[in-house]
């Protein structure tokens, strides 16, 4: 027992400290040469407009079903009219970023760590090592980049999709008058809002992206290794973007508010 | 023929001086998890010349592939490749060494996102200066070497199982790297099939001189690339059997549990007396 716990702790060390150097790796390359710019072109597309319509959908029907809910409980409080500022609220602060978070980890972490993988098993990773090439600063810089700048890009989309998605229920289904939703939405906001919704997205996509480039890397024992690397990338991901938004949210709440 | 430089390298005239060895392996030890995979091995591969490692599965035939190319980093022993030693070497410095190896995976290992074009002039778009348009002619000159000019724009999954370890060779050699270095290149092919890669190695070794290390489990294939030799006649090239001192350019290395119980050249292999050996043969 005692044993199994001993060499439970040296893989889990081993496998942060791999992570650490993949990150100080990646860094690195993000500042120095040789940079494959057109990789990070083909990344900010794969990533950024690829993830286009999951982030759409997602952003307008949880405002829309956030809209619904709340207008029954604000209802209790003779408070309906103040539905936008809830949305608003909700959306821009924490919805809009970890729910785009939890898509992006289920789009873009699995696709990385299920390409990256299926390099490692079929010797693609050592092929591009024989022929001069950083795997860190040719596969894993890109995506990094495209994650840490597409996420925020992709939450302000789903924030505003939400709120529309909100607004149509609010009033065409609770009645709220268009003008009341509006003005109730920027009442609400204050800037440390905006703060927070922004900054957030930045860490969590930056997150997502290198856990799927280093479980992707990791792979082991050919196409089955690549599907348990693809579930595994998915769940730490996932798991990673609802821990680290409750970390950055205290330390965001310590230092905006 | 056009010329490039590959990116924080000195040129491959420079580095590939004809009286330094290709490859030296001096009393190289290898072990994973306790377990001993090649035991002080030793070998030298001249320019020009042939090394074919033989053994069973699991003998660590791939392993010294992976050595030579900085993949695997020994526990022992020293390993030189054209005069720079790369056993302790970093990623970054071993990145410059490796312009001086092209590698022939088991199975092409080709990028299967690009073209076929696009995989042979991989490392002439990726990591040189040199201009498309050269790198275009350099593909097709390649490509037009193993023969599958027409189908450069190809993707891998299109291509049968020889024709993708040919594209692998021309990828291989499409920087002109002084030594090949082929793991396994006919495994799973048929015999005609095997025999056209057979043939391309060959060619390589004595039309562009280059020197290579041949891992292999496939004994007429070893046979054939150790006893025939290629010569340009014209615009031709013909593939014929060599003569003695041609023969004698390419030697055998046999390994047994990661040990060397054998080597010389394919007259000595085929005289020797040990038992495992015999049976390997047989």
């Amino acid at each position: 027992m005692l044993g199994l716990l001993i060499e439970f702790s040296k893989s889990a060390v081993l496998a942060v400290q791999e992570y650490v150097q993949l990150q100080v790796a990646t860094i690195r390359g993000v500042f120095s040469r040789p940079f494959y710019f057109h990789d990070v072109v083909e990344q900010f597309d794969a990533i950024g407009i690829g993830s286009l319509t999951v982030v759409l959908l997602t952003g307008f029907f949880t405002g829309a079903v956030l809209a619904l809910q709340s207008g029954i409980t604000l209802d209790q409080f003779g408070a309906r009219p103040f539905v936008g500022r809830l949305i608003s609220a909700s959306m821009i602060k924490e919805l809009g970023p970890v729910l785009t978070g939890l898509m992006l980890a289920g789009r873009i972490g699995s696709g990385i760590a299920a390409e990256l993988g299926s390099m490692v098993v079929t010797d693609q990773i050592n092929a591009l090592r024989a022929l001069g090439t950083d795997p860190v600063r040719k596969l894993v810089v890109p995506r990094v980049l495209a994650g840490f700048f597409m996420t925020p890009v992709l939450t302000v989309i789903s924030d505003t999709v939400g709120i529309l998605g909100g607004w149509i229920v609010a009033v065409y289904q609770l009645g709220v008058a268009s003008s009341l939703y509006w003005t109730s939405i920027t009442e609400a906001l204050y800037l440390q809002d905006a703060w927070m919704g922004i900054i957030k997205p930045f860490i969590l996509g930056y997150v997502i992206v290198t856990i799927g480039c280093y479980v992707g890397l990791g792979t082991k024992g050919g196409t089955q290794g690549v599907g348990r690397s693809t579930t595994n990338a998915v769940v730490a991901a996932s798991v990673a973007v609802i821990a680290v938004d409750y970390f950055v949210t205290r330390v965001l709440i310590t230092l905006l508010y | 023929m056009p010329t490039f430089a590959i990116r924080d390298a000195e040129t491959l005239e420079r580095r590939s001086s004809p009286d330094r060895p290709a490859v030296v392996f001096k009393h190289v030890s290898l072990a994973f998890d306790g377990k001993a995979i090649l035991r002080d091995i030793s070998f030298t591969l001249l320019p020009g010349h042939t090394k074919i490692i033989l053994g069973a599965s699991g003998s660590g035939k791939s392993t010294i592939l992976k050595l030579i190319l900085g993949l695997l980093k020994p526990d022992g022993g020293e390993i030189w490749i054209h005069g720079s030693r790369v056993d302790r070497m970093p990623e970054a410095e071993m990145m410059k060494v490796r312009n001086h190896l092209g590698m022939v995976f088991q199975e092409g290992a080709l990028f299967d996102s690009l073209t076929v074009g696009e995989n042979v002039g991989y490392k002439l778009y990726e990591e040189t200066d040199m201009p498309l348009d050269d790198v275009r002619r350099r593909v097709e000159e390649v490509l037009g070497f193993v023969r599958l000019s027409e189908h450069i724009e190809k993707m891998p999954s299109e291509l049968s199982g020889g024709q993708r370890r040919r594209v692998a060779i021309a990828r291989a050699m499409a920087f002109k790297p002084p030594t090949l270095l082929y793991d396994e290149a006919t495994t799973g092919l048929d015999p005609i099939t095997a025999t056209t890669i057979d043939e391309e190695i060959v060619k390589l070794r004595d039309i562009e001189n280059v020197s290579s290390i041949v891992v292999t489990h496939q004994l007429r294939d070893a046979f054939f690339v150790a006893t025939h030799e290629a010569i340009r006649l014209g615009d031709q090239i013909e593939i014929s059997p060599a003569d003695a001192k041609k023969c004698d350019e390419a030697e055998f290395i046999m390994l047994k549990d990661g040990v060397l119980i054998f080597e010389g050249n394919a007259a000595e292999l085929r005289a020797s007396t040990d038992p495992y050996v015999q049976t390997f043969l047989s």
